[in-house]
């Protein structure tokens, strides 16, 4: 089965020609001094860590749960450095306490990451039922979310979703849909 | 608690001790509760950050102020309910090992704030073996106020992370921090050199 995601990982490898999605991701991360990059690890998001990991401009690191990695960025913007969490649709359900009693009442630019399971295929019934409580959890605390499913609007969401993020002391949750990212399928 | 030779100290004296050594305008972060309550009743310091949720996180946060700032030191309060929230914040740090981290455990054995009831490590787990098993190799009990007072002058010039842990009674915090989480953001950030005020 030709999935986009094994598209994804044909296209050609970073530089200033690749516009793979995960590409785009670190040089828009870069363009906004966005240096910190903590996550929990997803199958989809693996090009995009391998590359960050690789990038001497970016400390890349696996933390043990994403309230810490939320912490982190938190305490790294604070001390004038800016941060970017990324983390999978099951990953962001455990964080409805730490935007609550952090990021939001203490006006903290997060900036998140989420590659999105649980739809357009999923095979896991868990996955596909922790999905639907993304976006109610979001809204209920009115944030600013956007859900990527073109590559052409992919620099312009995260880029433009950033400074808002920055200049109005918000959070902001980027979702990074299957059609953008080709997700995860059962034979992977 | 299962730390059998140390003395049991108290929260608010021993972060009044912790205050009056920081002369270089160390940050500090409280935990949730009486850990940013004694923090607060102690004297408030443009480099105080208080929290007032995200149970668990004082470490987190804390690593990232580090990461930040590599050439300040950044203390982290935090309970021992509160830690064990987040024990994997310890591997974490552990493998970043940021050098000018010095976490603080103050271990009652209870969620004093909440009732006074055991945690589950209450009498069975401890907390300076689970931090040296994650990983943070200068990980101590300190053992008395002294102690304690040389622990922290050991870690202000330590190359690696440092966790000290205390005994404390069951004392509740002596003040109540002023719970406006916006004006405590920008002031810790003005503190930090981050910003200047409007």
């Amino acid at each position: 089965m030709a999935t986009a995601e094994q598209q994804t990982s044909s296209q050609p490898g970073p530089g200033s020609g690749d516009r793979s999605w995960h590409s785009i991701v670190l040089q828009t991360l870069k363009r906004n001094e966005i240096s910190i990059i903590p996550y929990v690890p997803d199958r989809v998001l693996t090009p995009l860590i391998k590359n960050l990991h690789a990038d001497p401009f970016f400390t890349t690191f696996a933390t043990a749960r994403e309230e810490e990695a939320v912490g982190i960025v938190s305490g790294a913007w604070m001390g004038g450095r800016r941060g970017a969490v990324l983390m999978q649709t099951s990953g962001f359900a455990t964080l409805a306490n730490t935007l609550a009693s952090l990021a939001v009442p203490y006006q903290i630019p997060l900036i998140m990451f989420v590659s999105e399971r649980g739809t357009l295929g999923e095979f896991n019934y868990g996955q596909s039922l922790v999905c639907r409580t993304m976006r109610p959890v979001l809204d209920s605390l009115a944030l600013e979310h956007h859900t990527i499913t073109r590559l052409d609007e992919l620099e312009f969401i995260a880029d433009r979703s950033i400074k808002q993020a920055v200049t109005t002391q918000a959070p902001v949750a980027l979702i990074l849909n299957p059609l953008l990212t080709g997700g995860k399928v059962f034979d992977k | 608690m299962n730390a059998p030779n140390t003395k049991v100290m108290n929260r608010f004296d021993v972060t009044k001790r912790l205050i009056a050594k920081l002369k270089h305008e160390e940050a500090v972060v409280g935990g949730i509760g009486n850990t940013n309550f004694d923090l607060w009743a102690a004297g408030h310091r443009p480099q105080n950050f208080y929290m007032l949720g995200s149970m668990g996180l004082a470490f987190p946060i804390a690593l990232g102020v580090a990461l930040a700032q590599p050439d300040r030191r950044v203390f982290a309060l935090e309970g021992d309910g509160s830690l064990l929230m987040q024990l994997g914040a310890l591997s974490t740090i552990a493998a970043l090992k940021p050098k000018n981290l010095i976490m603080i455990v103050m271990d009652n054995g209870i969620y004093q704030i909440t009732g006074a009831q055991p945690t589950p490590a209450a009498g069975v787990a401890d907390l300076v073996a689970i931090a040296l098993g994650s990983g943070l190799g200068k990980s101590a009990w300190a053992a008395d106020e002294e102690d304690f007072e040389r622990l922290i002058d050991e870690a202000m010039s330590a190359d690696e992370p440092s966790l000290i842990a205390l005994r404390i009674d069951d004392k509740p915090g002596v003040g109540t921090t002023r719970r406006d989480p916006v004006q405590i953001r920008e002031r810790f950030m003005h503190g930090l050199g981050v910003r200047e005020p409007l």
